[in-house]
């Protein structure tokens, strides 16, 4: 008997689901992201108004001011999805594992002239409540935001800021004894170099609008903070003077800011670009939300860098009004 | 005039590259078959790592490409940024 196997290529008719072609098409497969991400937004047949918020329904889009004729044209260039973010993360978080033990085999620490290592721990430590006022707030935008494709990123974003805030936790309790953690909490609690930024955060707190929301911390403060502090402190202040180990410990957070603002960049831009009001709204928000963090941050920049505290913030301040800029807002 | 050709295991790893190549190579011709995606290109095909990372919004780094990677006809010419196929030595 004489079997002859041969390969038979069957077509399939339909490359991904309807309701992911209705938004890609049919003529190719959907990417992962474009199947996990569209369509997953509840839209209708909600049964009752929420008890808490009687005036809106649990996922409504006029929690905003900001208009948009459909919400999932925010798009995350980074086409982050729950697995492809996780698998990301895990990555960049083994480098950072290896940081850790490369710093603490080596005594790294100890090479460190103690007041670099001092004022590293003073500008850093009370940072850990900053990144933890970012979580809460991306967790808000996430829940009062509208349209999966907005907000699941802002959840990736709140847990990465959970992340930082632990990072920051390692470093003091690499540098230092734990109560250095204290020493920071108190240091935000009373020290008048930290009170306007304090000020600042607990604002954002109980800001209402998750857009407006999204703009004063993820685009507005973070856009400001971090060229300030991992830029030019870490990296050209700190680890410039002996200080290396420090800006190893932190390298997850400047690598983080550049990859997500590509996101919050694109974010921007695609609302401001839907309508002239849009463009306005975001505009305001910009201006007044960078009005206040530079008033808040001009005395962290003095406990950093001293004298030129003041010229680093402005050269974060360029960076942002550029960033703005290219997203088609003026800063 | 002959062509140069690149296949790749067909899988979400390697859709963005396909992406890649079908931007930067107008001349480029996708042909499917089980589990495979092959592009035939006349005389010179060209990857380049700018492109791959404008489809993932994502760092991209070029050597990942041989992770997926079937076969291949053509010299290479490969460096951190690009990687060329072409019968040119």
């Amino acid at each position: 008997m004489n079997i002859d196997l041969q390969a038979r290529e069957i077509k399939t008719l339909r490359n991904t689901y309807s309701h992911v072609a209705k938004v890609v098409g049919n003529d190719k497969p959907a990417s992962r992201y474009q199947e996990a991400t569209y369509g997953a937004q509840p839209m209708a047949n909600f049964h009752y108004r929420p008890t808490w918020d009687p005036a809106h329904q649990i996922f409504d889009a006029s929690r905003s001011q900001l208009v948009l004729a459909d919400w999932s044209v925010l798009k995350d260039p980074r086409q982050f999805y729950y697995a492809s973010w996780a698998m990301a993360r895990a990555r960049q978080q083994e480098t950072m594992e290896a940081n850790f033990h490369f710093v603490e085999s080596r005594g790294m620490v100890d090479k460190i002239h103690e007041a670099q290592r001092r004022q590293s721990l003073q500008v850093l430590m009370p940072l850990r409540h900053v990144a933890w006022g970012a979580n809460m707030n991306n967790a808000s935008i996430c829940a009062y935001g509208y349209g999966n494709v907005f907000t699941a990123p802002a959840m990736f974003h709140a847990m990465d800021n959970l992340g930082i805030a632990q990072y920051l936790t390692r470093l003091g309790l690499t540098l230092d004894e734990p109560s250095v953690l204290d020493d920071g909490k108190q240091a935000w609690l009373d020290d008048p170099h930290w009170q306007p930024l304090r000020r600042l955060v607990e604002d954002t707190l109980v800001v209402q609008d998750p857009f407006e929301l999204f703009v004063a911390q993820n685009l507005v403060l973070d856009g400001l903070l971090y060229p300030l502090v991992y830029g030019s402190f870490v990296d050209d202040h700190i680890a410039l003077q002996g200080g290396t180990a420090v800006a190893m410990l932190t390298a997850f957070m400047p690598e983080w800011h550049d990859e997500s603002a590509r996101w919050v960049d694109a974010v921007v831009k695609t609302a401001a670009a839907e309508s002239d009001a849009n463009r306005t709204l975001i505009t305001n928000w910009v201006q007044t939300w960078t009005e206040s963090a530079l008033e808040a941050l001009a005395p962290v920049a003095r406990l950093a860098l001293g004298e030129v505290g003041a010229r680093a913030l402005d050269d974060a301040a360029a960076l942002l009004f550029e960033r703005c800029r290219k997203a088609g807002v003026r800063g | 005039m002959s062509n140069v050709f690149i296949a790749f295991q067909h899988n979400e790893e390697s859709r963005p590259l396909v992406d890649a190549i079908v931007a930067d190579n107008p001349t480029a011709v996708v042909v499917h078959s089980p589990g495979l995606v092959k592009i035939d290109a006349p005389n010179r095909l060209q990857i380049r790592r700018a492109t791959i990372e404008e489809q993932t919004g994502r760092p991209y780094d070029l050597q990942q490409l041989h992770v997926n990677l079937v076969t291949l006809s053509g010299y290479i010419d490969e460096d951190d940024d690009q990687l060329t196929l072409s019968w040119t030595h």
